[in-house]
C-alpha cells in the first residue's frame, strides 16, 4: 500500500493489531474492525519493530489486551520501553513513527494492556505534546485482578472521533492495574478543562461514581478512558472488543425476552463503526471538500 | 565477564498507598498473630551486567520506575528510620524469575543490545520492611507462610541494622558424570532400597524385571561396547516410563474382584481396557452405525479430539496436578493449568488454538483450626496459592477460564486435587495434512523448543506416584511462566500452518525422556545429543537434563528439509528453538553427551517390558442407615443456612479473579443475569466470530456419595455433567442419523492407594473395589447415554502421611464433558426471566436424601444414595432437546446440592424476581425440598407455551408455580407456606458464604441491581 490509497475511497479501512509477548486480545479486537467494514490485519510486534511491515500503510494503529512480557514491571512498562528506545536498522524507534503517524492525522487506540502501554509511553494524555508520562495506572483499590461488566457514560465534551455520538455503555473490565492516578492538581485540571478523561465509570442511575464495584479501581475522576489534545489518540481501561454480539452480556437472555426484537450488536462494536465511519469520510472529505463540513467534529 | 553486582530498589513515594505491605501487617496479625506495625513493601532488582553508573540509574529511571509512583534507591536499602525489622525474599538458584527477565528485556532494549534474556543477568527480589523489633523465629515464620515458600523462595531476615542480601549463583561447572548402577548380585531388599533411595518409585517385581532385563542382555552389550550394568540415565528413563503417572500400571492390572456379601468373584482383565476403551469401542460402533463419525482420535494421543465440522477439530483434555500443588500450591497450579495447556497444542501435528480452560478444585476445610501435621500447609494457603496460580495461568495466557467448581472436604486437606481443563479447536488440515496425526521418519530432526533446562521438577513423574510425606523432596517444584509459554504457543501456531512442523508433543512429566521415549515409538528408535540441550545454568548431569521437567517446552518433530526456515521463524519470535538429535528405526533410545554413550535402551523393553500388576479388590456394602432428625418446620432456616454452607455458597470472589471473557466468545459465563450473581449450569463458548456454533462445557464430580456406594457416586457424577450440558440446551448425541452432535468426556480418576497391604494399607482391597464400582458405573453410562470418552487421566496415590497420620482422598472422580451447540444464541440459562412464566419440576424426585447437604447439615450421612435411571434420565434430556428446538423452555437449572430449595433459591438471583411455589402431596416435604435426586430441573415457561409445554413433557413434568415479580420466594404445601424469605435476603446469605469471606470481597453491588 502506499499513500494513494488512502484517498480511494473504494478500499477498505485498514486498522493494524500488534501481538506477540503476552499481548492476548488480537483475534476479538480484529474481528471488531472486520464487523465494522474494516480490514484488519494482525501483526506480530517484531515484525514492525525490524522495518518488515510499516504503521504509515494503515489507518489505525491498534495496541490490544492482555499480559505484554508479562506486565511483571508494572503493566504496558516493558513494551512501552520497546518502543522508546529499541532501534531499528534505520535508528528510528517506533515511538517515532508513532509521533509521525498522529501528526499525519491517523488514529491510535490502546485497550487495557494496550492503554497501559499508551500511558507509561507518554503518548496519553500528552498535555505537554512531548511525550512523556504524566499519569499513571496501578493496581486496583481493591488489590485484585477482576473479570465484570461495568456501565460507562462518555463525556460530551470530548473531541474524539472514536466517541462520536456515544452517551453510555456497557462492558466488561478484566484487569488488576486500571487505577488512573493524576499527581498535581494542573495535570488534573487540565485533563479536565480539554475533556481528556471521556469515559467515566458509572453507578446504575448513570452518574460518575467512586463506589465499588461500579468504578472497579478507584480512578481518579472516575475516569476509564482518555484522549491525547487532538482526540486521535485514545486507550480505555474496559474493553469494547469484548462486546460485540448481544449474547457476549452476562443479561442477554433476559434482554432478548424482553424483546425478541433486540438488536444482535454489543455496545461495544459502536466505538469501532465510529472509527472506521471517520476515516471513510475523512477519505470523502479529501475526495470533495464540500462534503468534509457534515462530518468536522 | 563476571561483573560487579549493582542494587536498584524502588519504593512508593511518601502518599502513595502501600496496598501490599498493608496486606501482610493484616494477614499476619490475623492468621499468625504477629503484630508488626506499618510494614512497607519495596522492590529490588540485582544487576549482574556490566552498566555505567549513568546507565543504571537512567535504566532505573527510564524503564522500571513509575514516575508518579516511585522513588529510586540505588546500591542501598532504603527505608523510612522507624522501621525495625527486614524481611528479604529473593529466588532460589533456578527458579523462575520471569520479572527478573523482564527487567533484562528492558535492559536490552534500553541499551540497544542484544542481550540474551536465557541467561538470567537480572534478578527480582522483595525487600519488606517492619516497623517492630520481632525476633528471628517470628520474621522467619512471616517470610514462611506469608511471603514465600522455602521450596522455590530464600528468606533473610533479621534487625534494620544488618540487612543480608542474597542472589542466587546458581550451578558450578559443567557435570558430564554418567555413574553405573549395578544391580547384578543385589538381594531383594536391596532392590527396594535402591528404588526408594533415588525415588524411581519401582516395586520389587519392576525392580527384578529391570535386572533380569540387565542380565539377559549382557552379552550382547558387551558386544556393542557398553557396560553391563546400567548407567543412572538408564535407570532414570525405565522409572520414569513406568512411572504409575505414565503407564497407568493399576489401571491396566489384573483384578481379582470379590464380592464380600454375596461371595461372588471374577477377575478383571484391566480396568481401562475393559471399562473405558472398549466402552468407548462399542460407542463409536454405535454412533458410526448411525452415520455419526465425528469421534477422529481417542485415547492415543495428548488430547482427545472430535470433529466440529469439515474444517475442523474440537480438542479436549483434563489433567491433574495435586501433588504439587500440595506443597507449592501456586506453583503446582500455574504447572497444572499450563502443562495442560501444552497437551491439546501438542495434539496431532500441533498447533490448536486453545478456547478455553476449566478448572475443578477439591480442598480440605479453609476454617481448619486443628494442628496441621509436619510439611502439611494450611487447606485456606493451599486454596488461596492455587487460586492464584490459576488466575495467572489462564489470565496471562489469554486463555479464559469459563466454568469450574470448589468441593470442600477434611479428607483432601493433606493431598488437594487440582483438575485443569483445557478445550481448543485445530482445522482438519495442516498444510494439506491431516492435522490429528502424528507421523515420524527415520533422520527427522528432534527440536527443543521454549523454555531452557534446570533442577526444577526432577523427578516429577515418579514424585507424583507415590504418596506424599514431610520429606517430598524441593526439586520436584516448578513454576510455570505464562509469558515464556505464550510466546511458544504463538509459535506453534504459526509454524504448523507454514507445514514447518511433522509433529510436536510436549514436555511435561518426564522431560525430554518422557516426550522423545514416547514420540521415538512412531520412527522406531531416536539419538539425543544432551549436549546440545540448553541450560538455565550449568552443573547438571546428562540424566538430570534428560527427566528434567523445566516447564514450556515441546518436542518437535522436523523434516530436515524445513530446519532453517523454523529457525529462521524461531528467531523472528523469539522462541529458542535447538536441534538436539534425530529419530531412526533401529529399535533403541540412544542418548549421549558429548559423543560418549549416556542410555542405550531397547524400546520394545523400555514401553513393554513392565510386568503386569495382579491386585485384589474386595467389596463390602457400608453399614449406614437413615437417621432420625431433630423435629424441624422451619424450612426457611434450613434454606438459608443451606445457601451459606462451604459446599453451596458463592465462589464470586474466586470466579472474578479468572478472565472468563478474553477471547470475546464466552456466551454462557459462570455468572449471569442483571445482578451478575446467578450461578449457571455449564459455560457455552462459540468458536469464532463468522458462526454461531459453539461449546457448551461442564464438570461432574460427588465426593460425598461414595461413602455410600461408589457405583452410584460415579453415576451421578456423570449424570451431573450430562444434565448440566442439557440444562443450557445441549442435546445427546447420535440422537438422529448423522447428526454430527458431538460429545467428548475425560474421565479423572484421583484415588487414595488402593493397593493392599496388611500394614501399610488394609483397607486396600476395599478402596480398589469402590475403584472397581466407579469404573463399573462409568461403563454403563457411556453405553446408556452413548457418550464416548476422549481421553482421561488417574492419579492413584492421593494420600498423605506424615508425623505417622495418613490423610487420604476419598475416592473421586471427574466427569468433564463437552458437546456441541448448534447455534449459542439459542442456549438457556438458568435464572428466572419473567413474572408470571411458570416453573416446573422435570423429572422424578425420590426419597433419597443419603449423602445430601440437608443431613451434612444435621453432621448425618444417611444411607439412600441417589441413583440415576439411565433409561428414564435419556428419555426426558431427549425431550428436553426437542422441547428447545421449539423455544418452549425460557429457564433451567438443573437439581444438584440442596436439591429443589437451592435450585429455586439460585434462580431468583439473576434479577431480583421471587416465586411461589406449591409442592404435591406424596414425599414428606424435607425429601421434596431437598433430596438430590439425579436427572432433574426447575424450568420455566412462558405463559402461552404452557399448553404445548405440558403435552411434550405429560408426566414427566410438574407443575410448581409462577414466577412473582415481587422478590419472595414463597414455598407452601397443602396451602400453608413453609418456606417464606426474600430473594435479596437469600442472595446476601449465599453471597457472604465462607468462601467469598475468605478469599474477600468488596461490598458487592447486587442489591441495587435487583431492582
Amino acid at each position: 500500500m502506499n499513500d494513494q490509497h488512502m484517498n480511494d475511497t473504494s478500499q477498505k479501512v485498514q486498522a493494524l493489531i500488534l501481538t506477540g509477548f503476552g499481548i492476548n486480545c488480537e483475534e476479538e479486537y480484529a474481528a471488531a474492525y472486520r464487523l465494522a467494514g474494516a480490514e484488519a490485519t494482525i501483526v506480530h510486534l517484531n515484525q514492525v519493530l525490524h522495518g518488515h511491515v510499516s504503521i504509515h500503510d494503515y489507518d489505525i494503529l491498534n495496541f490490544p489486551g492482555g499480559f505484554s512480557f508479562g506486565d511483571d514491571l508494572g503493566s504496558g512498562v516493558v513494551l512501552a520501553n520497546k518502543l522508546r528506545y529499541r532501534k531499528n536498522a534505520e535508528g528510528r524507534t517506533l515511538l517515532d513513527d508513532i509521533k509521525q503517524f498522529v501528526a499525519n492525522g491517523k488514529f491510535v487506540m490502546g485497550i487495557c494492556n494496550g492503554f497501559q502501554v499508551l500511558v507509561k509511553l507518554g503518548l496519553l494524555p500528552n498535555l505537554s505534546g512531548t511525550v512523556t508520562p504524566e499519569v499513571t495506572l496501578t493496581h486496583n483499590a481493591s488489590g485484585r485482578y477482576e473479570d465484570r461488566w461495568v456501565r460507562l457514560k462518555v463525556n460530551p465534551k470530548s473531541n474524539s472521533p472514536f466517541l462520536k455520538g456515544l452517551d453510555t455503555m456497557e462492558v466488561p473490565v478484566r484487569h488488576g492495574e486500571g487505577r488512573l492516578i493524576i499527581s498535581g492538581t494542573d495535570t488534573l485540571a487540565h485533563i479536565e478543562e480539554q475533556a481528556l478523561n471521556c469515559l467515566s465509570y458509572t453507578d446504575y442511575d448513570g452518574s460518575p461514581t467512586d463506589v465499588y464495584p461500579h468504578n472497579p479501581n478507584g480512578a481518579d475522576l472516575n475516569c476509564a478512558g482518555l484522549t491525547d489534545t487532538t482526540g486521535q489518540v485514545f486507550g480505555l481501561m474496559p474493553h469494547p472488543e469484548a462486546f460485540l454480539s448481544l449474547y457476549n452480556h452476562p443479561d442477554w437472555a433476559r434482554r432478548k425476552r424482553l424483546n425478541p426484537g433486540l438488536s444482535e450488536e454489543g455496545d461495544g462494536l459502536r466505538l469501532f463503526r465510529n472509527i472506521v465511519e471517520h476515516v471513510q469520510n475523512q477519505r470523502q472529505a479529501a475526495v470533495s471538500p464540500q462534503e468534509a463540513s457534515q462530518f468536522s467534529s | 565477564m563476571e561483573s560487579t553486582q549493582r542494587t536498584i530498589q524502588l519504593l512508593l513515594k511518601p502518599g502513595q498507598h502501600d496496598g501490599e505491605g498493608q496486606r501482610v501487617a493484616e494477614v499476619a496479625q490475623r492468621h499468625l498473630g504477629l503484630t508488626t506495625g506499618r510494614v512497607q513493601s519495596t522492590a529490588l532488582y540485582t544487576v549482574r551486567y556490566p552498566v555505567t553508573d549513568e546507565q543504571l540509574r537512567d535504566f532505573a529511571t527510564h524503564c522500571l520506575q513509575d514516575p508518579v509512583l516511585h522513588d529510586v534507591a540505588l546500591d542501598e536499602f532504603r527505608h523510612e528510620p522507624t522501621y525495625k525489622s527486614y524481611i528479604l525474599v529473593a529466588k532460589l538458584p533456578g527458579v523462575t524469575d520471569d520479572e527478573g527477565i523482564s527487567a533484562q528485556n528492558a535492559l536490552g532494549d534500553f541499551l540497544n543490545q542484544p542481550l540474551d534474556t536465557h541467561t538470567q543477568h537480572i534478578f527480582s527480589k522483595r525487600l519488606y520492611f517492619l516497623e517492630h523489633e520481632l525476633p528471628e523465629s517470628s520474621l522467619r515464620c512471616l517470610a514462611e507462610e506469608l511471603l514465600g515458600n522455602k521450596l522455590i523462595n530464600r528468606f533473610e531476615t533479621g534487625p534494620i541494622t544488618d540487612i543480608r542480601d542474597y542472589t542466587p549463583r546458581p550451578g558450578g561447572g559443567a557435570e558430564s558424570i554418567t555413574n553405573l548402577v549395578p544391580l547384578t548380585n543385589l538381594a531383594d531388599s536391596e532392590l527396594v532400597q535402591l528404588s526408594k533411595e533415588n525415588l524411581y518409585a519401582l516395586n520389587l517385581e519392576e525392580m527384578r524385571a529391570v535386572r533380569d532385563h540387565y542380565v539377559a542382555i549382557a552379552p550382547e552389550r558387551q558386544a556393542a561396547g557398553l557396560p553391563i550394568d546400567p548407567t543412572d540415565c538408564e535407570l532414570e528413563i525405565i522409572a520414569q516410563t513406568w512411572s504409575e503417572h505414565c503407564k497407568h500400571k493399576e489401571f491396566s492390572a489384573v483384578i481379582k474382584y470379590k464380592d464380600a456379601d454375596t461371595g461372588e468373584e471374577h477377575e478383571i482383565d484391566g480396568l481401562f481396557k475393559t471399562y473405558i476403551k472398549n466402552a468407548t469401542s462399542e460407542v463409536d460402533r454405535q454412533l458410526r452405525a448411525n452415520g455419526n463419525d465425528w469421534l477422529i482420535k481417542v485415547f492415543s494421543d495428548n488430547a482427545g479430539a472430535v470433529r466440529i465440522n469439515p474444517e475442523s477439530l474440537f480438542v479436549w483434555k483434563v489433567e491433574t496436578h495435586n501433588s504439587p500443588s500440595a506443597i507449592d500450591p501456586y506453583g503446582g497450579a500455574i504447572t497444572g493449568i499450563l502443562g495442560n495447556n501444552r497437551d491439546p497444542l501438542a495434539t496431532g501435528i500441533g498447533g490448536a488454538r486453545l478456547l478455553f480452560n476449566t478448572n475443578v478444585l477439591c480442598f480440605g476445610n479453609p476454617e481448619f483450626n486443628g494442628t496441621l501435621l509436619s510439611n502439611q500447609l494450611h487447606p485456606r494457603r493451599i486454596f488461596e496459592g492455587v487460586r492464584k496460580g490459576i488466575e495467572d495461568g489462564g489470565n496471562k495466557s489469554g486463555v479464559p477460564t469459563v466454568n469450574g467448581a470448589i468441593v470442600f472436604d477434611d479428607r483432601y486437606a493433606g493431598k488437594p486435587l487440582v483438575y485443569c481443563g483445557t478445550g481448543a479447536v485445530m482445522p482438519m488440515q495442516l498444510a494439506g495434512l491431516d492435522s490429528w496425526e502424528k507421523n515420524i521418519d527415520a533422520q527427522d530432526r528432534i527440536i527443543m523448543a521454549g523454555g531452557r533446562v534446570g533442577k526444577d521438577g526432577i523427578h516429577g513423574a515418579t514424585f507424583s506416584s507415590i504418596e506424599l510425606d514431610e520429606t517430598s523432596p524441593a526439586t520436584a517444584v516448578q513454576i510455570g511462566s505464562p509469558i515464556t509459554q505464550k510466546l511458544a504457543m504463538d509459535f506453534l501456531v504459526l509454524a504448523t500452518r507454514r507445514g514447518l512442523i511433522k509433529c510436536s508433543t510436549d514436555n511435561g512429566a518426564g522431560g525430554l525422556s518422557s516426550s522423545i521415549g514416547e514420540l521415538a515409538t512412531i520412527s522406531g528408535g531416536a539419538v539425543v545429543e544432551l549436549e546440545k540441550v540448553p541450560l538455565k545454568y550449568p552443573g547438571l548431569r546428562p540424566w538430570e537434563i534428560f527427566v528434567s521437567e523445566s516447564q514450556e517446552r515441546f518436542s518437535l518433530a522436523v523434516e530436515p528439509a524445513k530446519i532453517n526456515e523454523l529457525l529462521a521463524l524461531g528467531r523472528e519470535m523469539e522462541v529458542e528453538l535447538t536441534d538436539i538429535g534425530y529419530f531412526t528405526a533401529d529399535g533403541y533410545l540412544d542418548v549421549r553427551f558429548d559423543g560418549d554413550s549416556v542410555a542405550r535402551l531397547n524400546m520394545e523393553f523400555l514401553h513393554n517390558g513392565v510386568p503386569r500388576k495382579v491386585l485384589e479388590a474386595e467389596w463390602t456394602k457400608p453399614q449406614v442407615a437413615e437417621p432420625t432428625l431433630p423435629a424441624t418446620s422451619d424450612y426457611t432456616d434450613v434454606l438459608t443456612r443451606l445457601l451459606g454452607s462451604l459446599n453451596i455458597c458463592s465462589r464470586e470472589s474466586v470466579i472474578r479473579q479468572y478472565d472468563h471473557e478474553v477471547k470475546g466468545r464466552t456466551i454462557i459465563k459462570p455468572l449471569m443475569g442483571a445482578t451478575g450473581q446467578a450461578p449457571q449450569d455449564a459455560a457455552v463458548v462459540r468458536f469464532n466470530f463468522e458462526s454461531w456454533e459453539g461449546v457448551a462445557v461442564s464438570n461432574g464430580i460427588l465426593p460425598r456419595f461414595g461413602d455410600l456406594d461408589a457405583y452410584h457416586m460415579s453415576a451421578g457424577a456423570f449424570d451431573e455433567a450430562v444434565r448440566q450440558i442439557v440444562a443450557v440446551g445441549g442435546k445427546l448425541p447420535n440422537l438422529s442419523y448423522g447428526d454430527g452432535n458431538f460429545w467428548s468426556v475425560n474421565d479423572n480418576f484421583c484415588v487414595p492407594d488402593s493397593v493392599y497391604d496388611a500394614t501399610t494399607n488394609p483397607d486396600g482391597k476395599l478402596k480398589l473395589a469402590k475403584l472397581v464400582r466407579m469404573c463399573e458405573a462409568l461403563r454403563d453410562a457411556t453405553a446408556a447415554y452413548c457418550i464416548p470418552l476422549t481421553s482421561g487421566k488417574d492419579s492413584m496415590k492421593n494420600d498423605f502421611k506424615a508425623d505417622g497420620v495418613k490423610i487420604s482422598v476419598p475416592p473421586t472422580v471427574l466427569y468433564s464433558m463437552t458437546a456441541k451447540i448448534e447455534d449459542v444464541r439459542h442456549t438457556i440459562t438458568s435464572d428466572f426471566k419473567q413474572a408470571d412464566d411458570v416453573i416446573y419440576l422435570l423429572g422424578e424426585t425420590y426419597d433419597e436424601l443419603g449423602g445430601s447437604e440437608f443431613y451434612q447439615l444435621f453432621g448425618e450421612l444417611g444411607a439412600n444414595v441417589p441413583q440415576v435411571r439411565f433409561d428414564k434420565a435419556k428419555e426426558l434430556y431427549t425431550l428436553m432437546g426437542q422441547a428447545n428446538d421449539q423455544h418452549l423452555i425460557q429457564s433451567c437449572h438443573d437439581l444438584s446440592d440442596g436439591g429443589l430449595a437451592v435450585a429455586l433459591a439460585e434462580a431468583t438471583f439473576g434479577h431480583g424476581y421471587g416465586a411461589t411455589v406449591d409442592l404435591s402431596e406424596g414425599l414428606p416435604v424435607h425429601v421434596q425440598l431437598f433430596s438430590e435426586s439425579h436427572s432433574r430441573f426447575v424450568a420455566t415457561v412462558a405463559p402461552e407455551d404452557v399448553v404445548a409445554f405440558e403435552q411434550h413433557f405429560g408426566a414427566r413434568a410438574t407443575r410448581l408455580g409462577v414466577v412473582t415479580p415481587d422478590s419472595q420466594l414463597t414455598v407452601r404445601h397443602a396451602g400453608q407456606p413453609i418456606i417464606a424469605a426474600s430473594t435479596a435476603v437469600l442472595r446476601h446469605e449465599w453471597t457472604n458464604g465462607p468462601v467469598n469471606r475468605i478469599i474477600g470481597f468488596g461490598q458487592p453491588a447486587g442489591e441495587e441491581a435487583a431492582r
